[in-house]
């Protein structure tokens, strides 16, 4: 059975107005995601995955904040509905946002109302797009607390957020977001701000319901651990560009972007206790600072003489594999040395190996 | 929450002694023999024997303090040296009625300073948003006496739309029951007199509200831009809910705490009395009355005034606390 997407992001391009000019967080950035497929969107803080996504929920702050090209359908094939959530207005769009389409954030703590008791939050929403009784919405928010694995749910709907934990607190988040029963969850560095061992189990509860109510979830992080734990596809960022996309697999095993490469080399390893880890010199350029060029050239190892002239284009490799490095050009390009170095095979399997 | 009321009201009791205390040393600081100071230069031994007898001057301080809080304690204030009627009595009236321009002022204050202010934050940087912080700013360094004539002149004198003076028309007196003309009037049935009891109460309202108005416009407006820009904010919004509701029930909600103190501490300074705004618009309010007592040397009128404006200042604070504590469930009881 051939996957449809849920969503395709075609040339994306969500500028900030401010004083300092126009800055192009998202810059012609293009993917989709598959029916109940789990995609990773990954890169540094200021890669402009965050933008990515607010601009899919229709969040984006405005001003400053604009998307000012391309298109952002989301499907739904049983229903034969379609959108283009770049052009719809915001009362369409309201309609779409946690119903067909939800999100869940990255700070536990704060992105809950404080003055308002759990049921009535997880029901909110439910109450306003389907129109449910309060008793309904009561009962549908046990539930689903209940389907997060939250201890005493019909306690807890009674609570307000500041007697829960924070892992607690995500929980109620995505009891939130899946009441709705979305075809499309958004999540936005869902397990940054949480305890490893609170990461596993919520990183565990989303993969669950990612199987059972076959939900499409787009997992923005910038932890390649979390990438090959729930992944099917990664596309990488960096300055507001997509470098390199491709299933999960190709993406850790065998990275083509130098980006990439670093990423996986900078992380921590727990037998290599005697090396220095890895870091990746310098920092992500401000969005819009480099004019002329690939935007990585600055930081990159491999650098040569086009880098720093052209733009790469997104070159395709084998199946979806693509990267956008002048390495990869099959016109060639550049006459350039051939043995370069690839990530380490060892430290990427180690992340795919449980 | 019960407990919390009674734990609260319990620890008034201090509160209520501190001031008692400065208000029954009013009399004593008068420097010199306060006998005399009240009567004048002219005044007869006989006299000021008779007055320090009446005042019980004579007598130790903690005896005069003892019997002044039994007083209290009943209700009893003293009585007026000028009029020789109880205070108690007395006061009730102009309390009243400045009771009753207060909560007009303040209503007026709260839902246009309010609105104003979420719809400014709401909508910041715009035409609307600029323009009313304008004129929030215009209103808190408005002279109040001018803005009174100002609107005196313009909507009594030149448009005759509504009137200047007093609380109700004179030749049509309203008969007391409470003293709040308004509720008195619908007690009785009178609705004649309600419209022009609540006609008198316009102007005056409107000048002594828009202080109080601006003050709230400003608070609201940036505590909101604050809670706007807050993560709970955008995960409602990610639920699709009404921009509306998102404003109103999110946004303001979590914004009222600081525009509660405000409107605590502005009601609570109009129950003081306007004595400007109660002048000019010949409003018989607490203010004037403890003001002519002043210029009467009337000593008990003074002290119970006090007492009486504090008292309410405290019972505004209290409620206000009240208030914190049911908007949000973070705060103890």
């Amino acid at each position: 059975m051939e996957k449809k997407p849920v969503l395709e992001v075609n040339h994306l391009r969500t500028h900030f107005f401010t004083d300092d000019g126009e800055i192009p967080a998202v810059d012609d950035v293009s993917f989709y995601i598959n029916e109940g497929e789990v995609l990773g969107v990954v890169g540094e803080s200021g890669c402009g995955k965050s933008v990515t996504s607010l601009s899919i929920m229709g969040l984006v702050p405005n001003p400053p904040g604009k998307i000012v090209g391309g298109d952002i359908l989301f499907r739904r094939e049983e229903a034969g509905e379609e959108w283009n959530i770049a052009e719809l207005p915001g009362k369409e769009l309201r309609k779409i946002r946690g119903n067909q389409l939800s999100m869940i954030f990255q700070e536990p703590m704060t992105s809950l109302d404080p003055l308002y008791k759990i049921g009535f939050q997880i029901s909110e929403g439910l109450r306003r797009h389907f129109k449910i009784s309060k008793k309904e919405g009561r009962r549908k928010a046990v539930e689903m607390l209940e389907l997060v694995g939250i201890p005493r749910p019909s306690e807890v709907v009674d609570e307000y957020p500041h007697q829960l934990s924070g892992g607690m607190r995500q929980r109620v988040m995505i009891a939130m977001a899946m009441a709705s029963d979305p075809e499309l969850l958004i999540a936005d560095e869902p397990t940054t701000a949480l305890d490893v061992t609170i990461q596993a189990q919520i990183l565990e509860l989303m993969k669950r319901l990612n199987k059972e109510k076959g939900t499409a979830i787009m997992m923005i992080t910038h932890d390649l651990g979390v990438v090959a734990e729930m992944c099917d596809r990664v596309v990488v960022m960096y300055a507001g560009k997509v470098v390199e996309q491709g299933d999960v697999r190709t993406i850790l095993k065998n990275p083509k972007h130098p980006y990439t490469q670093g990423l996986i080399r900078s992380l921590p390893k727990l037998t290599g206790r005697d090396e220095r880890l890895y870091s990746i010199p310098g920092n992500v350029p401000k969005p819009g600072s480099i004019k002329r060029g690939c935007r990585f050239a600055a930081r990159c190892p491999e650098v040569f003489d086009r880098c720093v002239k052209e733009d790469p284009e997104l070159y395709s490799l084998e199946g979806e594999h693509a990267c956008r490095c002048f390495l990869y050009d099959p016109q060639g390009g550049e006459d350039h040395d051939e043995n370069r170095t690839t990530a380490p095979r060892h430290e990427s399997e180690e992340i795919l190996s449980d | 929450m019960g407990a919390y009321i009674l734990r609260r009201l319990f620890m008034l009791i201090p509160v209520l002694i501190g001031m008692s205390l400065i208000t029954f040393s009013i009399i004593h600081l008068i420097p010199g023999n306060p006998a005399q100071t009240i009567l004048g230069e002219q005044a007869t031994p006989q006299a000021i024997e008779q007055l320090e007898e009446q005042l019980g001057l004579n007598e130790p301080y903690l005896v005069q303090y003892g019997k002044y809080m039994a007083g209290l304690v009943q209700g009893d204030l003293g009585t007026s040296l000028r009029t020789n009627s109880p205070v108690t009595e007395e006061i009730w009236p102009f309390l009243a009625a400045t009771i009753e321009l207060t909560i007009f002022a303040m209503i007026f204050a709260i839902i246009v300073g309010v609105n104003a202010g979420i719809i400014s934050a709401w909508k910041q940087n715009s035409i609307f948003d600029y323009s009313a912080m304008i004129i929030a700013l215009i209103g808190v360094s408005m002279p109040i006496f001018w803005l009174g004539l100002m609107q005196q002149w313009i909507f009594a004198q030149e448009l005759g739309w509504l009137p200047a003076f007093g609380r109700n028309n004179p030749r049509d007196p309203i008969e007391t029951i409470t003293h709040f003309y308004l509720l008195d009037t619908l007690l009785q049935g009178n609705m004649d007199q309600f419209w022009t009891a609540l006609r008198h109460l316009i102007l005056p309202g409107i000048a002594l509200g828009t202080i109080p108005m601006a003050i709230i416009a400003r608070m609201t407006r940036s505590s909101m831009l604050e809670v706007l820009r807050s993560d709970y904010i955008r995960t409602v919004e990610a639920k699709g809910i009404a921009q509306m509701s998102v404003v109103y029930r999110h946004g303001f909600k979590n914004a009222v705490i600081p525009v509660l103190t405000v409107v605590g501490l502005q009601t609570g300074t109009l129950l003081g009395g306007a004595i400007l705004t109660e002048t000019i618009f010949s409003w018989p309010g607490v203010g004037r009355y403890v003001f002519d007592a002043i210029g009467n040397r009337d000593y008990p009128v003074i002290q119970s005034g006090i007492l009486v404006i504090a008292f309410m200042f405290v019972m505004i604070n209290l409620i206000v606390d009240l208030l914190y504590s049911y908007v949000d469930p973070r705060i103890k009881y």
